[in-house]
């Protein structure tokens, strides 16, 4: 400010301030309206339209069926069932192919050459049971349904299907005291939950954009997904005859998502009426045009930004967690491994749960990300319950080329229906991923907020498998009697 | 165009190009090895993200919704040996209120001095579109408009003459349908025309301003270009000031249009200023 006059930027201000005063009337909305008014005036001498308006609509008549009071949300519910059927059972194969070729062919010809190099045993089960077993884990259990699963759904989002879902869900945020935008967070944290926190941005109002950072994990997020198909396959579709399988698979999964919606409102109508009371803002809410998906790109971005992207990230975290897996399982404190002990501590509260120790060790290795916990749980089953020993080779992992095989290392590690629904439970309903917690920091700025966001999920997954528990044992009890 | 100095702090070096870079600088923007920089701005759901794609080359996702793009992604292309830094901006409808995408947009436009600002904008749509390139206008004439989506307007049957509007918007008007390759070419050229000062832009300004509006408007751009000479938007300011904006008020304090990180972080301020509320 150096060049200054007798006049001074306070002096601008109070000038704006005096004139703000005298003027009368609102001055923002007669901004706005002349900006519409030229809009529209320009507008109108550049476009010609047509004589007349064509006699059918078609992005109306699928609007009208699509956000229809009737048919909107069975609409909603057949079009992902469809989409997670299509997964399931498209996946089966390539997985066991996948699996055969990464732990049949290839571990033996690891397994021989480490030993043929003469490199010492607790090194190559360092290398080749810890790291190279845990990502051929990933990738053959991850890929395929990942694969099938994010082009689906990046079609329907190409296509312009998911601001039809956050226009049906609108009036539900409303009632539950949050933003209407708030839909359109939670879709992006379908996809990914540090992506939905970081989404909030549209929302204007702070109050409403904590409801919807905090509530964001209930969204199952890419990382999550690949656990719900798994378990779902594996000890729900084996419940009904094979024909059924892949649909009742797919319900359940998708009954998972549901109830994670269904938290979403329930804790955003809890927090608007507890810490974060407010009015409702109101928005406007743009329904775009459909448009035809373009198919082969969109499979090539959502398989490079999407699979390949959670199938790197899994692999990065499970290479290091692969180590962490053997080494627990492999150095001894006393008589028993660092990992059975852990297990031996966890399992009580595990078994209360209705998960066992087991999967609570799992979910703290997969604190940095929850694509690994599947894998995490396989390993850490198989070592603890001593289906091989080190020594003799990681023996049964070869065979894990169907669901049946994996059923099988589950139940002997003392699996039942009540863990594996328990799982996909607990897998909804657990702290975010650290990168999530990360985002939330950031973009809120505040580590009591990032505390509650960890902790309130993880309370209410407590609380909720808890519960499952006691009432199945309850009512598997009665039956017994 | 390179920094070489430190942040100017005087508004009267507004317009020379070392303040503009050091701006960019605050911004986040990594000036090292850029001659130009190109801000996308548009409405919501009009293609910003894939005319960002067809001219980096990159591929960022897209998605036919509305709000995907909050944050803003950086990417560059080279054209006629000269290298443009292209910064897709989230899209907004306006440029008037305090959500933080909004915001980021406008601090962008407004203190981050792009070379040029090119406007996507919806066939379909155009009214509702022009309110946006209008309040840019407002604040900057190096604009070039891209006409995008014309492929649906052709299927809607609209036809559009981008010539008048052009005239009309006085600054260049590209119609492109991007999402199919269309006119991607003559944007490019547009954007290097613009950037190197072979086209001038007259831009259209607001014109229907109620009488004791434009009055008040016109007294305060007076004293704002006293006090800050070569400020090339003065009216926008003024207009800005007249609707109360603190964040443009701010700036005439602190004297320099200048510091720009704050956005996000103010809002995070505000959201833990509801915090200490709650508990």
């Amino acid at each position: 400010m150096d060049e200054k006059d007798e006049l001074t930027s306070d002096d601008i201000l109070e000038t704006a301030k005096t004139l703000r005063w005298e003027s009368v009337g609102n001055i923002h909305e007669r901004l706005v309206e002349a900006i519409y008014t030229d809009a529209a005036r320009i507008a109108d001498r550049a476009v010609t339209r047509p004589d007349e308006e064509p006699r059918f609509d078609l992005d109306r008549t699928i609007d009208r069926l699509v956000t229809s009071r009737i048919w909107g949300f069975p609409l909603m519910l057949l079009l992902f069932t469809l989409i997670f059927w299509i997964t399931i059972s498209g996946a089966n194969v390539p997985s066991k192919i996948i699996a055969s070729f990464l732990l049949d062919k290839i571990y033996p010809v690891l397994k021989t050459g480490a030993l043929g190099i003469g490199m010492p045993l607790w090194l190559s089960g360092l290398l080749i049971d810890g790291m190279y077993l845990s990502t051929a884990w990933v990738v053959s259990v991850m890929l395929p349904p990942m694969a099938i699963f994010f082009p689906l759904f990046t079609l329907l989002e190409d296509f312009g299907y998911l601001p039809r879902v956050a226009f049906n869900l609108d009036k539900f945020f409303k009632r539950a005291g949050a933003h209407g935008k708030q839909a359109l967070s939670m879709m992006m944290g379908f996809g990914c939950n540090a992506a939905g926190v970081i989404a909030t941005r549209i929302i204007d109002s702070p109050r409403e954009r904590l409801i919807a950072i905090i509530t964001n994990n209930f969204a199952l997020c890419n990382g999550r997904w690949p656990t719900q198909i798994l378990i779902a396959t594996i000890f729900i579709g084996t419940l009904v005859p094979a024909h059924l399988a892949g649909l009742i698979s797919a319900l359940s999964v998708v009954a998972i998502s549901l109830l994670g919606v269904f938290l979403t409102f329930a804790v955003s109508w809890f927090l608007s009426r507890t810490w974060l009371r407010g009015e409702v803002s109101t928005f406007s809410l743009e329904l775009p045009p459909y448009r035809p998906p373009r198919i082969l790109q969109t499979i090539y971005t959502s398989l490079i930004d999407r699979t390949i992207f959670v199938l790197w990230r899994a692999i990065v975290f499970a290479l290091p967690a692969g180590v962490l897996i053997w080494l627990s399982a492999n150095v001894h404190i006393g008589e028993q491994s660092i990992a059975e002990q852990l297990i031996n501590i966890l399992d009580p509260v595990g078994l209360l749960l209705g998960l066992n120790g087991v999967i609570l060790l799992a979910y703290i290795l997969a604190i940095p990300a929850n694509e690994i916990v599947i894998p995490t749980v396989l390993m850490l089953t198989v070592m603890a319950t001593g289906l091989h020993g080190m020594g003799s080779g990681a023996g049964v992992m070869f065979e894990l080329e169907s669901e049946a095989a994996t059923l099988s290392i589950l139940t002997s590690g003392g699996w039942t229906l009540l863990t594996a629904i328990n799982l996909m439970l607990f897998s909804l309903i657990h702290n975010p991923c650290s990168t999530t917690l990360f985002t939330i920091y950031k973009e809120t700025g505040s580590w009591k907020w990032t505390v509650v966001s960890a902790l309130l999920p993880i309370g209410l997954g407590f609380a909720m498998t808890f519960t499952v528990a006691q009432v199945w044992r309850l009512i598997v009890g009665m039956i017994r009697t | 165009m390179k920094s070489k100095s430190n942040p100017a702090s005087s508004l009267a070096c507004e317009t020379c190009p070392i303040h503009h870079a050091a701006n960019l600088l605050k911004l986040g923007v990594d000036m090292e090895d850029w001659d130009f920089v190109v801000a996308l701005a548009g409405n919501p759901n009009t293609g910003k993200s894939t005319v960002f794609n067809a001219l980096t080359g990159l591929k960022q996702h897209t998605g036919n919704w509305p709000g995907k793009t909050v944050a803003r992604a950086e990417g560059g292309f080279e054209y006629n040996r000269q290298r443009y830094k292209l910064v897709d901006l989230p899209g907004t409808y306006s440029l008037l209120s305090t959500a933080l995408d909004e915001e980021i947009a406008r601090d962008f436009i407004l203190f981050g001095r792009p070379d040029v600002t090119v406007v996507i904008v919806d066939a379909t749509r155009l009214e509702r579109n022009l309110n946006l390139v209008l309040q840019i206008l407002e604040i900057t004439n190096r604009v070039v408009i891209c006409l995008n989506l014309m492929d649906e307007a052709r299927r809607h049957g609209l036809q559009i003459d981008h010539r008048r509007l052009a005239r009309d918007l006085g600054v260049p008007v590209v119609p492109t349908a991007a999402r199919y390759g269309e006119g991607l070419d003559p944007l490019v050229q547009t954007i290097a025309d613009m950037a190197t000062g072979r086209t001038v832009g007259k831009p259209h300004r607001i014109q229907h301003l109620s009488p004791n509006l434009k009055q008040a408007v016109l007294k305060l751009t007076k004293q704002i270009e006293t006090v800050f000479p070569g400020v090339p938007n003065a009216r926008w300011v003024a207009l800005r000031l007249l609707d109360g904006d603190k964040r443009i008020a701010q700036a005439i304090i602190q004297g320099e249009l200048g510091d720009l990180n704050d956005g996000v972080q103010e809002r995070s301020a505000k959201i833990r200023d509801i915090g200490v509320e709650a508990v």
